[in-house]
Protein backbone atom coordinates (compact mmCIF):
# COMPACT_ATOMS: atom_id res chain seq x y z
CA UNK A 1 0.00 0.00 0.00
CA UNK A 2 2.96 2.31 0.64
CA UNK A 3 3.99 4.47 -2.28
CA UNK A 4 6.94 6.74 -2.80
CA UNK A 5 6.09 10.41 -3.03
CA UNK A 6 7.17 12.56 -6.00
CA UNK A 7 10.57 14.23 -5.94
CA UNK A 8 9.30 17.64 -4.83
CA UNK A 9 8.25 16.06 -1.55
CA UNK A 10 11.93 16.10 -0.54
CA UNK A 11 11.83 19.91 -0.69
CA UNK A 12 8.46 20.16 1.05
CA UNK A 13 9.46 17.81 3.89
CA UNK A 14 11.76 20.18 5.83
CA UNK A 15 9.29 23.05 5.40
CA UNK A 16 6.40 20.93 6.68
CA UNK A 17 8.50 19.74 9.63
CA UNK A 18 9.43 23.29 10.54
CA UNK A 19 5.76 24.33 10.39
CA UNK A 20 4.69 21.46 12.66
CA UNK A 21 7.56 22.19 15.06
CA UNK A 22 6.61 25.88 15.02
CA UNK A 23 3.01 25.06 15.87
CA UNK A 24 4.04 22.65 18.62
CA UNK A 25 6.48 25.14 20.12
CA UNK A 26 3.81 27.88 20.06
CA UNK A 27 1.31 25.63 21.83
CA UNK A 28 3.94 24.55 24.34
CA UNK A 29 4.95 28.15 25.10
CA UNK A 30 1.25 29.16 25.09
CA UNK A 31 2.14 32.25 23.09
CA UNK A 32 2.07 33.42 19.49
CA UNK A 33 5.25 35.43 19.93
CA UNK A 34 7.58 32.75 18.63
CA UNK A 35 8.32 34.67 15.44
CA UNK A 36 9.74 37.57 17.40
CA UNK A 37 12.07 35.27 19.32
CA UNK A 38 13.26 33.64 16.09
CA UNK A 39 13.86 37.04 14.46
CA UNK A 40 15.79 38.21 17.48
CA UNK A 41 18.04 35.14 17.27
CA UNK A 42 18.53 35.72 13.54
CA UNK A 43 19.86 39.26 14.01
CA UNK A 44 21.75 38.50 17.22
CA UNK A 45 25.53 38.23 17.03
CA UNK A 46 27.18 34.87 17.50
CA UNK A 47 28.98 34.47 20.79
CA UNK A 48 32.68 33.74 20.53
CA UNK A 49 34.39 32.10 23.47
CA UNK A 50 38.13 31.99 24.03
CA UNK A 51 40.00 29.15 22.29
CA UNK A 52 36.72 27.75 20.98
CA UNK A 53 36.74 25.05 18.33
CA UNK A 54 34.42 26.95 16.00
CA UNK A 55 34.37 24.26 13.30
CA UNK A 56 33.11 21.62 15.73
CA UNK A 57 30.39 23.95 17.09
CA UNK A 58 29.19 24.68 13.55
CA UNK A 59 29.17 20.98 12.67
CA UNK A 60 27.31 20.12 15.88
CA UNK A 61 24.63 22.80 15.65
CA UNK A 62 24.00 22.12 11.95
CA UNK A 63 23.98 18.35 12.32
CA UNK A 64 21.05 18.34 14.76
CA UNK A 65 18.35 19.72 12.38
CA UNK A 66 19.91 17.85 9.44
CA UNK A 67 19.72 14.56 11.34
CA UNK A 68 16.06 15.23 12.22
CA UNK A 69 15.11 15.92 8.58
CA UNK A 70 17.06 12.89 7.34
CA UNK A 71 15.28 10.70 9.89
CA UNK A 72 11.94 12.05 8.61
CA UNK A 73 12.68 10.79 5.09
CA UNK A 74 11.08 7.44 5.97
CA UNK A 75 8.15 9.06 7.81
CA UNK A 76 4.90 8.41 5.91
CA UNK A 77 2.18 11.04 5.59
CA UNK A 78 -0.84 8.86 4.99
CA UNK A 79 0.75 6.03 3.02
CA UNK A 80 3.39 8.10 1.26
CA UNK A 81 6.89 8.81 2.47
CA UNK A 82 9.71 10.59 0.67
CA UNK A 83 11.47 7.24 0.44
CA UNK A 84 10.10 3.95 1.74
CA UNK A 85 13.51 2.35 2.25
CA UNK A 86 13.62 -1.44 2.70
CA UNK A 87 15.48 -0.82 5.99
CA UNK A 88 13.53 2.28 7.00
CA UNK A 89 13.50 1.52 10.72
CA UNK A 90 17.26 1.07 10.89
CA UNK A 91 17.66 4.26 8.85
CA UNK A 92 15.53 6.19 11.36
CA UNK A 93 17.56 4.80 14.24
CA UNK A 94 20.88 5.64 12.54
CA UNK A 95 19.88 9.22 11.77
CA UNK A 96 18.50 9.77 15.25
CA UNK A 97 21.84 8.51 16.65
CA UNK A 98 23.61 11.36 14.82
CA UNK A 99 22.15 13.57 17.57
CA UNK A 100 24.67 11.95 19.94
CA UNK A 101 27.52 13.38 17.90
CA UNK A 102 25.72 16.69 17.35
CA UNK A 103 25.02 17.44 21.02
CA UNK A 104 28.44 16.34 22.19
CA UNK A 105 30.20 18.46 19.55
CA UNK A 106 28.05 21.47 20.47
CA UNK A 107 28.93 20.94 24.11
CA UNK A 108 32.65 20.43 23.48
CA UNK A 109 33.28 23.14 20.91
CA UNK A 110 32.86 26.40 22.88
CA UNK A 111 35.62 25.48 25.38
CA UNK A 112 33.28 26.15 28.29
CA UNK A 113 32.80 23.96 31.36
CA UNK A 114 29.00 24.18 31.55
CA UNK A 115 28.39 23.40 27.91
CA UNK A 116 30.87 20.51 28.15
CA UNK A 117 28.88 19.09 31.09
CA UNK A 118 25.74 19.33 28.95
CA UNK A 119 27.40 17.42 26.12
CA UNK A 120 28.56 14.63 28.41
CA UNK A 121 25.14 14.48 30.04
CA UNK A 122 23.55 13.73 26.69
CA UNK A 123 25.93 10.82 26.09
CA UNK A 124 25.01 9.38 29.51
CA UNK A 125 21.34 9.86 28.72
CA UNK A 126 21.88 8.25 25.32
CA UNK A 127 23.38 5.16 26.94
CA UNK A 128 20.29 5.00 29.14
CA UNK A 129 17.57 5.34 26.52
CA UNK A 130 19.13 3.65 23.49
CA UNK A 131 19.02 0.04 24.72
CA UNK A 132 15.26 -0.17 25.53
CA UNK A 133 14.58 2.10 22.55
CA UNK A 134 16.23 -0.26 20.08
CA UNK A 135 14.39 -3.21 21.62
CA UNK A 136 11.07 -1.33 21.30
CA UNK A 137 11.46 -0.52 17.60
CA UNK A 138 12.80 -4.03 16.94
CA UNK A 139 9.64 -5.40 18.55
CA UNK A 140 7.49 -3.36 16.16
CA UNK A 141 9.55 -4.59 13.20
CA UNK A 142 9.21 -8.14 14.49
CA UNK A 143 5.44 -7.79 14.62
CA UNK A 144 5.36 -6.80 10.94
CA UNK A 145 8.23 -9.16 10.01
CA UNK A 146 9.77 -6.32 8.04
CA UNK A 147 12.08 -3.35 8.48
CA UNK A 148 10.11 -1.36 5.90
CA UNK A 149 7.98 1.35 7.47
CA UNK A 150 5.27 0.86 4.81
CA UNK A 151 5.02 -2.82 5.72
CA UNK A 152 4.64 -1.87 9.38
CA UNK A 153 1.67 0.36 8.56
CA UNK A 154 0.13 -2.39 6.40
CA UNK A 155 0.55 -4.93 9.22
CA UNK A 156 -1.57 -2.70 11.48
CA UNK A 157 -4.61 -2.66 9.20
CA UNK A 158 -6.50 -4.73 11.79
CA UNK A 159 -5.00 -4.16 15.20
CA UNK A 160 -2.64 -1.36 16.15
CA UNK A 161 0.71 -2.43 17.55
CA UNK A 162 0.13 -0.06 20.47
CA UNK A 163 -2.72 -2.35 21.57
CA UNK A 164 -0.85 -5.64 21.66
CA UNK A 165 2.64 -4.24 22.36
CA UNK A 166 1.83 -1.62 25.00
CA UNK A 167 5.20 -1.93 26.76
CA UNK A 168 7.15 -1.29 23.55
CA UNK A 169 4.92 1.70 22.83
CA UNK A 170 5.47 3.16 26.28
CA UNK A 171 9.23 2.62 26.07
CA UNK A 172 9.25 4.26 22.65
CA UNK A 173 7.46 7.36 23.94
CA UNK A 174 9.95 7.66 26.82
CA UNK A 175 12.91 7.37 24.47
CA UNK A 176 11.33 9.87 22.06
CA UNK A 177 11.45 12.40 24.88
CA UNK A 178 14.99 11.36 25.86
CA UNK A 179 16.44 11.44 22.35
CA UNK A 180 15.18 15.00 21.87
CA UNK A 181 16.49 15.82 25.40
CA UNK A 182 13.14 17.44 25.98
CA UNK A 183 10.64 17.62 28.82
CA UNK A 184 11.62 15.46 31.80
CA UNK A 185 14.90 14.55 30.04
CA UNK A 186 16.15 18.10 29.44
CA UNK A 187 19.20 17.73 31.70
CA UNK A 188 21.71 18.08 28.80
CA UNK A 189 20.40 21.65 28.39
CA UNK A 190 19.22 21.94 32.00
CA UNK A 191 18.88 25.23 33.85
CA UNK A 192 21.08 23.86 36.67
CA UNK A 193 24.06 24.10 34.29
CA UNK A 194 22.96 27.43 32.80
CA UNK A 195 21.62 25.85 29.63
CA UNK A 196 24.16 23.02 29.33
CA UNK A 197 25.16 22.21 25.77
CA UNK A 198 23.34 25.33 24.54
CA UNK A 199 24.77 27.69 27.19
CA UNK A 200 27.36 29.34 24.92
CA UNK A 201 25.21 29.45 21.81
CA UNK A 202 23.77 32.71 20.54
CA UNK A 203 22.27 33.95 17.31
CA UNK A 204 21.96 31.56 14.39
CA UNK A 205 23.82 28.79 16.22
CA UNK A 206 21.26 28.84 19.03
CA UNK A 207 18.37 28.93 16.56
CA UNK A 208 19.74 25.92 14.65
CA UNK A 209 20.43 23.92 17.80
CA UNK A 210 17.21 24.59 19.71
CA UNK A 211 15.15 24.54 16.50
CA UNK A 212 16.85 21.27 15.57
CA UNK A 213 15.86 19.89 18.96
CA UNK A 214 12.20 20.77 18.25
CA UNK A 215 12.45 19.13 14.82
CA UNK A 216 13.94 16.00 16.37
CA UNK A 217 11.19 15.96 19.00
CA UNK A 218 8.46 16.28 16.36
CA UNK A 219 10.02 13.59 14.15
CA UNK A 220 10.47 11.21 17.09
CA UNK A 221 6.88 11.74 18.20
CA UNK A 222 5.55 11.45 14.63
CA UNK A 223 7.44 8.19 14.04
CA UNK A 224 5.44 6.54 16.81
CA UNK A 225 2.38 6.81 14.52
CA UNK A 226 3.58 4.41 11.77
CA UNK A 227 5.40 2.30 14.38
CA UNK A 228 2.58 1.71 16.84
CA UNK A 229 -0.57 3.67 15.96
CA UNK A 230 -1.42 2.27 12.53
CA UNK A 231 -0.05 5.16 10.45
CA UNK A 232 -2.72 6.48 8.11
CA UNK A 233 -5.19 3.66 8.88
CA UNK A 234 -8.60 4.82 10.06
CA UNK A 235 -12.24 5.14 8.97
CA UNK A 236 -13.98 8.05 7.16
CA UNK A 237 -11.11 10.54 7.04
CA UNK A 238 -8.36 10.43 4.38
CA UNK A 239 -5.07 8.78 5.34
CA UNK A 240 -3.08 12.00 5.62
CA UNK A 241 -5.66 13.45 8.02
CA UNK A 242 -5.37 10.41 10.27
CA UNK A 243 -1.58 10.75 10.30
CA UNK A 244 -1.83 14.44 11.24
CA UNK A 245 -4.46 13.75 13.92
CA UNK A 246 -2.51 10.92 15.52
CA UNK A 247 0.75 12.88 15.41
CA UNK A 248 -0.99 15.84 17.06
CA UNK A 249 -2.37 13.51 19.74
CA UNK A 250 1.08 12.05 20.51
CA UNK A 251 2.64 15.52 20.57
CA UNK A 252 -0.13 16.71 22.87
CA UNK A 253 0.40 13.77 25.22
CA UNK A 254 4.15 14.36 25.40
CA UNK A 255 3.73 18.10 25.96
CA UNK A 256 1.20 17.40 28.69
CA UNK A 257 3.69 14.98 30.26
CA UNK A 258 6.36 17.70 30.31
CA UNK A 259 4.18 19.85 32.52
CA UNK A 260 3.26 16.95 34.82
CA UNK A 261 6.56 15.09 35.26
CA UNK A 262 9.59 16.62 36.96
CA UNK A 263 13.05 16.42 35.42
CA UNK A 264 14.63 12.98 35.61
CA UNK A 265 18.38 12.99 36.19
CA UNK A 266 20.16 10.73 33.72
CA UNK A 267 21.94 8.63 36.37
CA UNK A 268 18.52 7.73 37.78
CA UNK A 269 17.16 7.05 34.34
CA UNK A 270 20.13 4.80 33.48
CA UNK A 271 19.21 2.59 36.42
CA UNK A 272 15.51 2.57 35.54
CA UNK A 273 16.25 1.93 31.85
CA UNK A 274 18.67 -0.93 32.43
CA UNK A 275 17.12 -2.59 35.47
CA UNK A 276 13.42 -2.20 34.64
CA UNK A 277 12.77 -1.08 31.06
CA UNK A 278 15.25 -3.31 29.23
CA UNK A 279 14.00 -6.60 30.79
CA UNK A 280 10.40 -5.45 30.18
CA UNK A 281 11.21 -4.66 26.55
CA UNK A 282 12.91 -8.05 26.13
CA UNK A 283 9.86 -9.77 27.60
CA UNK A 284 7.63 -7.80 25.22
CA UNK A 285 9.81 -8.83 22.25
CA UNK A 286 9.58 -12.45 23.41
CA UNK A 287 5.78 -12.32 23.54
CA UNK A 288 5.62 -10.76 20.07
CA UNK A 289 8.10 -13.33 18.71
CA UNK A 290 6.00 -16.19 20.05
CA UNK A 291 2.83 -14.68 18.53
CA UNK A 292 4.58 -14.18 15.18
CA UNK A 293 5.95 -17.75 15.19
CA UNK A 294 2.48 -19.11 15.98
CA UNK A 295 0.78 -17.18 13.13
CA UNK B 1 26.15 8.29 -10.93
CA UNK B 2 26.99 5.25 -8.80
CA UNK B 3 30.61 5.41 -9.88
CA UNK B 4 30.81 9.11 -9.03
CA UNK B 5 29.25 8.50 -5.59
CA UNK B 6 31.68 5.64 -5.00
CA UNK B 7 34.72 7.77 -5.80
CA UNK B 8 33.54 10.84 -3.89
CA UNK B 9 32.86 8.74 -0.78
CA UNK B 10 36.15 6.87 -1.22
CA UNK B 11 38.18 10.08 -1.42
CA UNK B 12 36.30 11.57 1.56
CA UNK B 13 36.87 8.39 3.59
CA UNK B 14 40.61 8.37 2.90
CA UNK B 15 40.86 12.12 3.52
CA UNK B 16 39.04 11.70 6.85
CA UNK B 17 41.42 8.88 7.75
CA UNK B 18 44.47 11.00 6.92
CA UNK B 19 43.14 13.96 8.89
CA UNK B 20 42.93 11.78 12.02
CA UNK B 21 46.72 11.95 12.12
CA UNK B 22 46.99 15.58 11.05
CA UNK B 23 44.63 17.23 13.56
CA UNK B 24 46.16 18.40 16.82
CA UNK B 25 42.91 18.04 18.78
CA UNK B 26 41.58 14.77 20.11
CA UNK B 27 37.96 15.78 19.51
CA UNK B 28 38.67 16.68 15.89
CA UNK B 29 40.65 13.48 15.35
CA UNK B 30 37.80 11.38 16.76
CA UNK B 31 35.15 12.97 14.60
CA UNK B 32 37.39 12.95 11.55
CA UNK B 33 37.59 9.19 12.06
CA UNK B 34 33.79 9.13 12.37
CA UNK B 35 33.52 11.00 9.05
CA UNK B 36 35.73 8.38 7.41
CA UNK B 37 33.63 5.55 8.87
CA UNK B 38 30.35 7.19 7.80
CA UNK B 39 31.75 7.41 4.27
CA UNK B 40 32.54 3.69 4.45
CA UNK B 41 28.91 3.11 5.46
CA UNK B 42 27.89 5.17 2.44
CA UNK B 43 30.13 2.99 0.23
CA UNK B 44 28.32 -0.11 1.44
CA UNK B 45 24.97 1.50 0.53
CA UNK B 46 26.32 2.44 -2.90
CA UNK B 47 27.46 -1.17 -3.41
CA UNK B 48 23.89 -2.36 -2.79
CA UNK B 49 24.34 -3.58 0.80
CA UNK B 50 21.83 -1.10 2.24
CA UNK B 51 21.25 -2.81 5.55
CA UNK B 52 24.94 -3.24 6.31
CA UNK B 53 25.63 0.35 5.29
CA UNK B 54 22.93 1.84 7.51
CA UNK B 55 23.91 -0.39 10.44
CA UNK B 56 27.52 0.73 9.99
CA UNK B 57 26.39 4.36 10.20
CA UNK B 58 24.31 3.61 13.31
CA UNK B 59 26.98 1.64 15.15
CA UNK B 60 29.90 3.87 14.24
CA UNK B 61 28.09 7.07 15.28
CA UNK B 62 27.26 5.73 18.74
CA UNK B 63 30.62 4.02 19.09
CA UNK B 64 32.66 7.08 18.18
CA UNK B 65 30.56 9.32 20.45
CA UNK B 66 31.39 7.00 23.37
CA UNK B 67 34.95 6.58 22.13
CA UNK B 68 35.42 10.36 22.21
CA UNK B 69 34.85 10.25 25.97
CA UNK B 70 37.53 7.60 26.48
CA UNK B 71 40.03 9.03 24.02
CA UNK B 72 39.83 12.42 25.70
CA UNK B 73 39.92 10.85 29.15
CA UNK B 74 43.25 9.13 28.50
CA UNK B 75 44.91 11.88 26.47
CA UNK B 76 47.31 14.18 28.29
CA UNK B 77 46.42 17.14 26.10
CA UNK B 78 42.90 16.61 24.87
CA UNK B 79 41.88 20.05 23.74
CA UNK B 80 44.69 20.67 21.29
CA UNK B 81 45.78 23.81 23.13
CA UNK B 82 49.34 22.53 22.88
CA UNK B 83 50.63 20.56 19.90
CA UNK B 84 49.28 17.03 20.11
CA UNK B 85 49.76 14.21 17.69
CA UNK B 86 48.18 10.82 17.21
CA UNK B 87 51.51 9.49 15.90
CA UNK B 88 54.27 8.23 18.16
CA UNK B 89 57.58 6.76 16.99
CA UNK B 90 57.18 8.65 13.73
CA UNK B 91 59.87 6.93 11.66
CA UNK B 92 58.89 3.41 12.66
CA UNK B 93 55.19 4.20 12.18
CA UNK B 94 55.84 5.65 8.72
CA UNK B 95 57.92 2.62 7.71
CA UNK B 96 55.21 0.22 8.96
CA UNK B 97 52.45 2.15 7.20
CA UNK B 98 54.27 2.28 3.88
CA UNK B 99 55.12 -1.43 4.07
CA UNK B 100 51.53 -2.37 4.91
CA UNK B 101 50.18 -0.14 2.12
CA UNK B 102 52.58 -1.56 -0.48
CA UNK B 103 51.76 -5.12 0.59
CA UNK B 104 47.99 -4.51 0.39
CA UNK B 105 48.19 -2.80 -3.01
CA UNK B 106 50.44 -5.56 -4.32
CA UNK B 107 47.93 -8.10 -3.01
CA UNK B 108 45.03 -6.30 -4.74
CA UNK B 109 46.86 -6.06 -8.04
CA UNK B 110 48.53 -9.46 -8.08
CA UNK B 111 45.88 -11.74 -6.54
CA UNK B 112 44.06 -13.95 -9.07
CA UNK B 113 40.53 -12.74 -8.28
CA UNK B 114 37.83 -15.29 -9.12
CA UNK B 115 35.27 -14.33 -11.74
CA UNK B 116 31.71 -13.86 -10.52
CA UNK B 117 29.66 -17.03 -10.74
CA UNK B 118 25.90 -16.60 -10.98
CA UNK B 119 24.20 -13.30 -10.29
CA UNK B 120 23.92 -11.10 -7.21
CA UNK B 121 21.00 -12.17 -5.00
CA UNK B 122 17.91 -9.98 -4.95
CA UNK B 123 18.28 -9.36 -1.22
CA UNK B 124 21.92 -9.73 -0.12
CA UNK B 125 20.98 -8.91 3.49
CA UNK B 126 18.80 -12.01 3.81
CA UNK B 127 21.53 -14.18 2.30
CA UNK B 128 24.11 -12.73 4.65
CA UNK B 129 21.80 -13.32 7.61
CA UNK B 130 21.22 -16.93 6.56
CA UNK B 131 24.96 -17.47 6.02
CA UNK B 132 25.75 -16.08 9.48
CA UNK B 133 22.81 -17.36 11.45
CA UNK B 134 21.67 -20.42 9.51
CA UNK B 135 24.24 -23.21 9.82
CA UNK B 136 26.42 -21.26 12.30
CA UNK B 137 23.72 -20.38 14.82
CA UNK B 138 25.40 -22.30 17.65
CA UNK B 139 28.76 -20.64 16.96
CA UNK B 140 27.19 -17.18 16.93
CA UNK B 141 25.24 -17.82 20.14
CA UNK B 142 28.37 -19.09 21.90
CA UNK B 143 30.35 -16.13 20.60
CA UNK B 144 27.67 -13.72 21.80
CA UNK B 145 27.61 -15.24 25.28
CA UNK B 146 31.43 -15.22 25.47
CA UNK B 147 31.55 -11.55 24.51
CA UNK B 148 28.81 -10.69 26.97
CA UNK B 149 30.57 -12.62 29.76
CA UNK B 150 33.77 -10.72 28.95
CA UNK B 151 31.97 -7.38 29.26
CA UNK B 152 30.40 -8.33 32.59
CA UNK B 153 33.71 -9.68 33.92
CA UNK B 154 35.55 -6.52 32.88
CA UNK B 155 33.01 -4.32 34.60
CA UNK B 156 33.11 -6.46 37.76
CA UNK B 157 36.91 -6.28 37.83
CA UNK B 158 36.98 -2.55 37.15
CA UNK B 159 34.26 -1.42 39.55
CA UNK B 160 35.47 0.15 42.75
CA UNK B 161 32.31 -0.40 44.73
CA UNK B 162 30.81 -3.85 44.93
CA UNK B 163 28.01 -5.28 47.06
CA UNK B 164 30.19 -5.33 50.21
CA UNK B 165 30.69 -1.59 49.94
CA UNK B 166 26.98 -1.09 49.35
CA UNK B 167 25.46 -3.49 51.89
CA UNK B 168 28.26 -3.83 54.48
CA UNK B 169 30.66 -6.71 55.20
CA UNK B 170 27.89 -9.12 56.18
CA UNK B 171 25.55 -7.86 53.45
CA UNK B 172 22.94 -7.14 56.13
CA UNK B 173 22.33 -3.41 55.57
CA UNK B 174 18.72 -2.64 54.70
CA UNK B 175 19.59 0.40 52.62
CA UNK B 176 22.59 0.38 50.28
CA UNK B 177 25.23 3.01 50.99
CA UNK B 178 25.51 4.79 47.63
CA UNK B 179 27.27 8.05 46.76
CA UNK B 180 24.26 9.08 44.67
CA UNK B 181 20.80 8.75 46.17
CA UNK B 182 17.81 7.70 44.16
CA UNK B 183 17.27 5.17 41.43
CA UNK B 184 15.35 1.94 41.48
CA UNK B 185 14.13 0.73 44.87
CA UNK B 186 15.81 3.44 46.93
Amino acid sequence: MAETAPLWAAVVLPVALVLVAWAAASVDARSAGLGRAVLRLLVQQRRLTRAADVLLVRVGTTLLPVAAVLAAVVLPLGFRSVSDLPDGIVWFNAMEALAWAAVWLTGWGPNSALSLIGGYRFLAQGLAYELPHMLAITTAALGAESLRVGALVDAQAGLWFAVWMPVAFGVYLLSALAMAFWGPFDQPVGTDVAGGAASELAGVDRLLFLGGRWLLFVVAAAFSVPLFLGGGQGPFLPAWAWTVLKTAAVLGLLMWARRRVPTVRMERYVELAWVVLTPLAVAQALVVAVVVLGR
Amino acid sequence: MTTAAFWILAVLAVAGGVMVFRFDSMARATFSLLTALLCVGGELIVLGLEYLGIVTVLMMTIEMAIMAVFMIMFMMNPAGLMPMTMVHNKRGAAALCVTAFVLLVAGILLAPWPRRRGRAPADPTTDLGMALMGPQMLTMMTLGMALFATIVATVVLATRRGRYERYGDDLRATRPDDPVRGGVGR
